[in-house]
């Protein structure tokens, strides 16, 4: 099967600063990838490149074998590729109602609609109201987006993304910032996606990333590192070396990765 | 249509119910455009008065859809403003006062026209660009075509302004009186007619699409809404509005002076929305009757403090009620409202 979305030599300076060097990529259809790397390896700035918020300074990337190196961010939206943000991007005098009812209109391509008002259309209002439900947010969706607590905020950035039914979904540290007791709900929320979507996680958190991923790809100064298996890159010297060194060894040893793995 | 009046929070029928029921009409404004036409009434001597405020708010209106749902700050507004008003003014002058030509109706669609398909040129200068470059190629642009209002003579009368505007009766049946009943009652419809369309317009998805481009840009192109492309449909929205509101003046007045694309203007209807209070249509409305209201009383009592009470009014608005004067309103209607919902 063709990969959903695919990079070849990916290259983006800054200036004099490679922020992402030579990278070559493939996301198969349904994959559950990680990206981790330390900090300023250039994770973000890929991300930012595959959605459109950066161009790349050469090479091209591929969403369901369509060249959109040169796309704009929406069009790629439109095309299926979904994101979320590292640091919440959203419309804080909305309701999450609202957020979620216009990022389906957009996906349905009735948002340019403007004779009648916003919640006729009592299939997308479902919907929404749907997908508010299941991602935790029912009991919040007529609030203030802005007057939200933190967590909330974190599972409507999801909720967005999510809400167009991508092909690809881009997971930025979904976790960042959320409270231990919160984080649980978010990580329910990941595993609980569609099959077929491909997701692409970045996370710092370990134990978040080797519940979740059945591959991983290790970013260093930009470059791939290593890519593999959850257990190839546990046992990969490099990275222990590089990467894992940072971030305490014996964070591997706990059960659960284990079970993970196995 | 949306013509539905209630005044009653809706029962919860749906999730949608929440949504749809913000696009209902409310009795408050209802009451403010029945009081509107009860002036024809209550204060016959004072039509010039209440034209001009009308076409005023029409002005601020066009604004409003700008700056306060797509976030576009602007102070060229003017320039479509006198666009609309030559464009409606050369149609009624050279249409010899006979129908079809010199009709009215027919002169605000050509000041929409033209006043859009000017903004519709611009409307690219600005997409790119913060608040601050906004602001300045808006008022470049103002600064353009008044000059060049000024150096055509020949079509627009230059300095001397355009005389011999003559436009025939509204749509062949109401003539223009002397009291200027007529030329009120022609544009509160106006107005009227345009406030309706705003309205669905700002209460759709399309309008939505516009808040959340203001609200967050990122985020709007991350869920795919083409925003370059939105922003071009409501400047050319909005300079339509604001040829209209042009072409009102030059054929009530019948007179069209340079003075229709000054700055001033420009930055007067900036001041009645800021007044009245952005991002709520009615700001429009409301900033422009206080704003005559207060010119009437103040300036003909002490002519020369105009600017120093405009200043206070500024001023106090600035620190104690950011929405204006809808930001006040709302504020108090939530603080009756809030123990009649806890006692229920």
């Amino acid at each position: 099967m063709p990969p959903v979305l695919e990079t070849k030599a990916l290259h983006k300076n800054f200036g004099g600063l490679t922020a992402t060097n030579n990278v070559t990529f493939a996301l198969a259809a349904g994959a559950r990838h990680a990206l981790i790397g330390p900090n300023g390896a250039g994770k973000t700035t890929f991300v930012n490149l595959l959605s459109g918020v950066l161009t790349p300074t050469s090479g091209t990337i591929y969403l369901d074998g369509t060249d959109v190196t040169r796309w704009p961010a929406h069009k790629r939206a439109g095309a299926g590729l979904a994101r979320t943000f590292q640091i919440n991007q959203l419309f804080a005098d909305f309701t999450p109602l609202e957020t979620i009812v216009l990022a389906m209109s957009q996906a349905k391509g009735i948002a340019s609609r403007w004779l009648r008002p916003v919640g006729t259309d009592t299939s997308v209002v479902n919907a929404a109201a749907d997908l508010l439900q299941r991602l935790m947010l029912a009991d919040v969706m007529h609030l203030r987006v802005g007057s939200l607590p933190y967590g909330k905020q974190r599972l409507l950035e999801i909720a967005i993304a999510v809400a167009s039914e991508p092909k690809v979904l881009l997971l930025d540290e979904p976790a960042a910032g959320v409270p231990e007791s919160e984080r649980e709900q978010i990580l329910d929320v990941v595993a609980a996606l569609p099959g077929e979507m491909a997701l692409v996680l970045i996370e710092h958190d370990m134990d978040l990333v080797f519940r979740f991923a059945r591959s991983l790809t290790v970013l260093v100064l930009g470059g791939v590192l290593v890519e593999g298996s959850p257990s190839e890159i546990v046992n990969d010297p490099r990275v222990r070396q590089v990467y894992l060194g940072e971030l305490h060894v014996e964070g591997f040893s706990r059960p659960h990765t284990g079970a993970a793995l196995g | 249509m949306t013509s539905v009046i209630a005044d009653t929070p809706i029962a919860s029928a749906g999730p949608g119910a929440h949504l749809v029921a913000r696009a209902r009409w409310r009795w408050p404004e209802v009451l403010l455009w029945l009081f509107a036409i009860a002036l024809i009434w209550i204060a016959p001597s004072r039509y010039l008065l209440f034209n001009e405020i009308a076409i005023l708010a029409l002005l601020a209106l066009s604004i409003d859809l700008v700056l306060g749902y797509a976030g576009i700050v602007t102070l060229g507004q003017g320039a479509f403003f006198g666009l609309g008003a030559y464009t409606a003014g050369l149609m009624a002058k050279h249409g010899m006062g006979t129908f079809p030509w010199s009709d009215p109706v027919l002169g605000l669609i050509g000041a929409a026209l033209v006043a859009g398909f000017i903004g519709f040129l611009s409307s690219f200068l600005v997409l790119r660009g913060s608040d601050l470059t906004r602001l300045m190629v808006t008022l470049g642009v103002a600064l353009i075509v008044q000059e060049l209002g000024n150096k055509l003579e020949w079509i627009t009368g230059g300095a001397d302004g355009l005389q011999g505007v003559l436009p025939a009766p509204i749509l062949g049946l109401f003539d223009f009186d002397i009291y200027g009943r007529n030329a009120y009652l022609y544009s509160l419809c106006t107005l009227f007619v345009l406030f309706v369309i705003a309205r669905a317009l700002v209460n759709s998805p399309f309008g939505l699409s516009l808040r959340a481009i203001k609200g967050n840009v990122t985020r709007a192109r991350a869920i795919g809404i083409p925003v370059e492309r939105r922003l071009v449909v409501i400047y050319t929205v909005g300079a339509a509005y604001a040829g209209i509101a042009g072409a009102l003046l030059a054929q009530t007045t019948q007179f069209v002076s340079l003075d229709v694309l000054s700055f001033e203007r420009s930055a007067d209807a900036l001041l009645i929305l800021v007044f009245g209070g952005v991002g709520t249509l009615y700001g429009a409305l409301i900033g422009a009757i206080a704003f005559k209201a207060m010119y009437d009383v103040l300036a003909s009592a002490t002519p020369e403090y105009w600017g120093f009470w405009l200043g206070l009014a500024l001023v106090l608005l600035v620190l104690f009620a950011r929405g204006g004067i809808m930001g006040l309103l709302r504020a108090l209607q939530e603080r009756f409202a809030r123990p009649r919902a806890e006692r229920t």
